[in-house]
């Protein structure tokens, strides 16, 4: 890990005042104010489009900004860029390895671009390879392996210069799920040794599994902050309750549960009951006399907080 | 069957080289005239100065010599081109043929459309350097036409072989060995530039054996009007021989990979 | 070979900053092409055939030239030209078609650009790559004219340096060039400016052969670049050598000063 960290303890690894990224005449990122600490895992959450990406980019320090103040490490992108990225991993949301290379010699010229010395390169490339299993294929081609394989060997590269911080643009799309969770575990260690984690992800379980802030984005802008389980707490209610039911007794549930149901949505195939007690608001359903053909009761989760925020429609 | 499966192999590869024909068209015409007026009058110059050089040149001036030469090794780089990255493209990356032969597996059609193209290809390689030599007054003549026709033999005596090879290839990296190895070389000894009689005696065999040096022949005694038809009969044989040995080869090369 | 090519990279990393990180690009060239390095040998070939076919053919039809009232071999006169020829071809092709692929298809750049390394950095690095091979081609030449007899000075030593501000030149141009290559099509445009001048810059005959038209001549920058390595070949000092210097270094600088500030704006989006 990195011995001397320019960064105080308290001051921000990131931070983002009124940050804007344009693209012609089209904002993608529309005015973000963060601030990320040190050794925290901090999650960017949003639909397709919503400037996850775009607001990565400007983070690794190669995108320049439009507009607003954008600090890392305490460092401007715009004229530190290269002392920044040296202790930056960054895992693009498209792998971009190096097709005319083998899986180990992506590793190692990945870890001379940050200087490391050829044969601290080769160590850490075949600590690395083991850590995301490839060992086996070091001198294979990249182009011949699977979705997976690249991008776990991705994920390895961004980890060559034992970065303080590592960005992870939707680190685990294309996992299977056994890789899935040695990642998470991994990414769980590095956070105990202090390095600072930023990941956008479409999968809630990940970010509720991860991250201890995170923020939801929509076009271009925050629309919720908090911890996972803080917006819960304050975007939903404790249960949902989930029915299938007849068309004609459809209409008229919220009458029903009165102060029980803090909302109640209709969707083509069935009735989501928002409530902090699931069970007492089925028993109430069945002494009214509606007898759903399935019902169930759980949890809310992230899941039902980002749909509320972000709507359940299809954005552009 | 066989036809329309022919024909549309054929149209697929002249709609790729459609969208860039303006400056493939314009190019192809104008870099033979430049480098005819470079080597052929400037060098001719030269070359014409020296008392003798006439005479090993069979009495014709330098400019008359090379260029009716550079139709046979035009026809020569566009049909060794036109048979190894095209044909791996639509083997490999574009998996045209394999696309194409999917619903009637048909290699024939594919060898049959291939050849089509290359044709095509080789008209349109020829008028460029026809045009030159239409435009200089020395080398201008009847013959110049029936020489353009008979440059296109030349570039398929390459092409039908090297796709053969190239059916059996994986990836491209034997391809500029090839050109390097035996493209090059035939361009610079194979008779073109000077008289295969400045060889050693030796390798003058060589360049016999070559597909290249009758095509530069016949091309040159048809424009300049010195026809011996014992000489011509000699040289169709060889180049068709190279063709057919090349469609045989094809046929069964294309055959193999595409219904593997 | 490959052997100079890791020695000269372990030399590298001693320079300062900006040029290390640059190096690091030539590294990752000596990685892929350890791989493939017959076909950079099998290109040695190539300066063979062209010398052997020169002399083979075109010294018996056409003997002598003559240069400045001096009269010379032909295959004497032409074997520079053709070093400073392939100098150019090796050099564009270095840095055309080859930097295309890597910035359209492989996004080998927007890979490099999340380290350390910044765009002039990776242009830089590209060049000196290109450099690196050319040198390694121009002494195989050297070597080639050498064995052949074609070569009457010792000076001629100086054609390789020649042959390295040909590269430095051609590849800086043909780099910023590339950055405004749409598509794979717009390369048939690079035989269009290359050939003409492998004909016309008194490659093959001098340049009082072009009588009036020898002002279009000069402005070619491949004709500066014979006129170097042939001047180093025939020991044939002038102050004329200041002014092809000059002409191939302005060169240079424009085409780093463009490929630098376009590759910026291509890659940093
Ligand atoms: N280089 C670019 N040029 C023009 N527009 C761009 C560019 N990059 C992104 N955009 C636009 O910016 C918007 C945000 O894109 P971005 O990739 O940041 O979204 P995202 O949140 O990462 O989405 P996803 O979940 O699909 O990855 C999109 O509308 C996209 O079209
Ligand atoms: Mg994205």
């Amino acid at each position: 890990m990195p011995e001397a960290p320019a960064v105080t303890p308290d001051e921000p690894v990131i931070a983002a005042v009124g940050l804007r990224k344009r693209f012609g005449t089209f904002e993608a990122v529309r005015g973000l104010d963060f601030t990320v600490t040190r050794g925290e895992c901090f999650g960017f959450l949003g639909p397709n489009g919503a400037g996850k990406s775009s607001l990565m980019r400007m983070i690794s320090s190669v995108s320049p900004t439009s507009d607003g103040r954008l600090r890392i490490f305490g460092l401007d992108p715009a004229t530190d860029g290269p002392a920044i990225r040296a202790r930056m991993g960054v895992v693009p949301q498209t792998d971009n390895l190096d097709q005319e290379l083998t899986v180990e010699e992506n590793l190692i010229i990945y870890g001379r671009y940050f200087d490391l010395p050829r044969s601290e390169c080769r160590a850490r490339a075949r600590e690395l390879l083991d850590f995301v299993k490839l060992a086996d294929r070091a001198g294979s081609r990249v182009e011949p392996l699977s979705g997976g394989m690249k991008r776990r060997l991705t994920i390895a590269r961004s980890l060559i210069n034992r970065p303080e911080l590592l960005l992870l643009d939707e680190p685990t799309t294309g996992l299977d799920p056994q890789a899935r969770h040695v990642l998470w575990e991994r990414l769980y260690q590095l956070k105990e040794q202090g390095v600072t984690l930023v990941l956008t992800t479409h999968y809630m379980d990940e970010a509720e599994q991860l991250c201890d802030r995170l923020v939801v984005m929509d076009h271009g802008v925050i629309v919720a902050e908090g911890s996972p389980r803080g917006l819960i707490d304050e975007h939903a209610t404790r249960e949902v309750l989930e029915l299938r039911l007849a068309a004609s007794d459809r209409t008229g549930i919220a009458g029903h549960l009165g102060d029980l149901a803090v909302r109640v949505e209709d969707l083509p195939d069935r009735v989501l009951v928002y409530t902090p007690d699931g069970d007492a608001a089925l028993a109430i359903l069945r002494a009214a006399g509606i007898h759903p053909v399935g019902s169930l009761v759980r949890r809310s989760s992230l899941e039902d907080v980002f749909l509320r925020l972000t709507g359940r429609t299809l954005t552009d | 069957m066989s036809t329309p499966l022919a024909i549309r192999v054929w149209e697929g590869q002249l709609m790729t080289v459609w969208r860039a024909w303006r400056t493939a068209v314009a190019l192809s015409l104008t870099q033979p005239i430049i480098f005819l007026l470079g080597m052929g009058l400037g060098v001719g110059a030269l070359v014409d100065d020296r008392v003798g050089s006439a005479t090993s040149l069979g009495g014709l001036s330098y400019l008359q010599y090379l260029a009716p030469a550079l139709l046979a090794t035009t026809a020569m780089t566009a049909g060794s081109f036109e048979a190894t990255y095209p044909v791996l493209d639509g083997f490999k990356w574009r998996r045209t043929f394999e696309g194409v032969s999917a619903t009637p597996v048909d290699p024939r059609g594919v060898v049959h459309g291939l050849m089509l193209w290359w044709t095509t290809r080789l008209v349109i390689g020829s008028l460029g350097v026809g045009l030159a030599l239409m435009v200089i007054p020395s080398t201008r003549g009847w013959g110049v036409p029936v020489a353009m026709l008979a440059s296109i033999p030349t570039g398929l005596a390459f092409a039908a072989p090297l796709a053969s090879w190239t059916a059996t290839r994986e990836d491209e990296t034997s391809f500029p060995p090839i050109q390097r190895f035996v493209i090059t070389p035939l361009f610079l000894f194979g008779g073109a530039f000077y008289p295969i009689e400045s060889l050693p005696a030796a390798l003058r065999p060589v360049a016999w054996a070559t597909p290249l040096w009758h095509g530069v022949q016949l091309c040159r005694d048809l424009s300049v009007g010195a026809l011996v038809a014992s000489d011509t009969i000699v040289h169709l044989t060889v180049i068709s021989a190279w063709i057919g040995a090349g469609y045989v080869a094809c046929r069964i090369a294309f055959d193999r990979r595409i219904r593997r | 070979m490959s052997q100079t090519v890791s020695t000269l990279t372990r030399v590298l990393p001693a320079l300062p900053g900006t040029l290390r990180r640059s190096s690091r690009m030539v590294e990752r060239s000596v990685m892929v092409y350890r791989r493939t390095w017959m076909i950079i040998v099998s290109g040695f070939f190539e300066p063979l055939f062209y010398l052997l076919s020169i002399r083979i053919g075109f010294g018996a039809l056409i003997g002598d030239v003559t240069v400045d009232g001096v009269s010379i071999g032909y295959a004497e006169f032409v074997a520079p030209a053709l070093m400073a020829s392939a100098a150019m071809n090796g050099a564009v092709y270095d840095s055309t078609m080859n930097i295309f692929y890597k910035l359209k298809h492989a996004k080998l750049y927007d890979t490099v650009l999340a380290t350390p390394l910044g765009p002039t950095e990776v242009a830089a690095g590209e060049i000196m790559w290109a450099l690196l091979r050319g040198f390694l081609y121009s002494v195989a030449f050297l070597v080639c004219i050498t064995a052949l007899g074609m070569a009457s000075s010792p000076w001629i030593l100086l054609a390789v340096p020649a042959c390295l501000l040909i590269g430095f030149a051609f590849a800086a141009m043909g780099m910023a060039i590339t950055t405004y290559m749409r598509g794979w099509n717009d390369f048939e445009f690079i035989p269009a400016a290359t050939l003409p001048m492998f004909v016309f810059s008194a490659t093959f005959y001098p340049l009082s052969a072009y009588g009036d038209w020898a002002w279009i001549v000069q402005v070619s920058p491949l004709y500066h670049g014979v006129a170097l390595v042939r001047a180093a070949a025939l020991g044939d000092a002038g102050w004329g050598i200041v002014g092809h210097v000059a002409y191939l270094l302005v060169m240079a600088a424009i085409g780093i000063r463009i490929a630098g500030v376009r590759l910026s704006t291509l890659l940093r989006t």
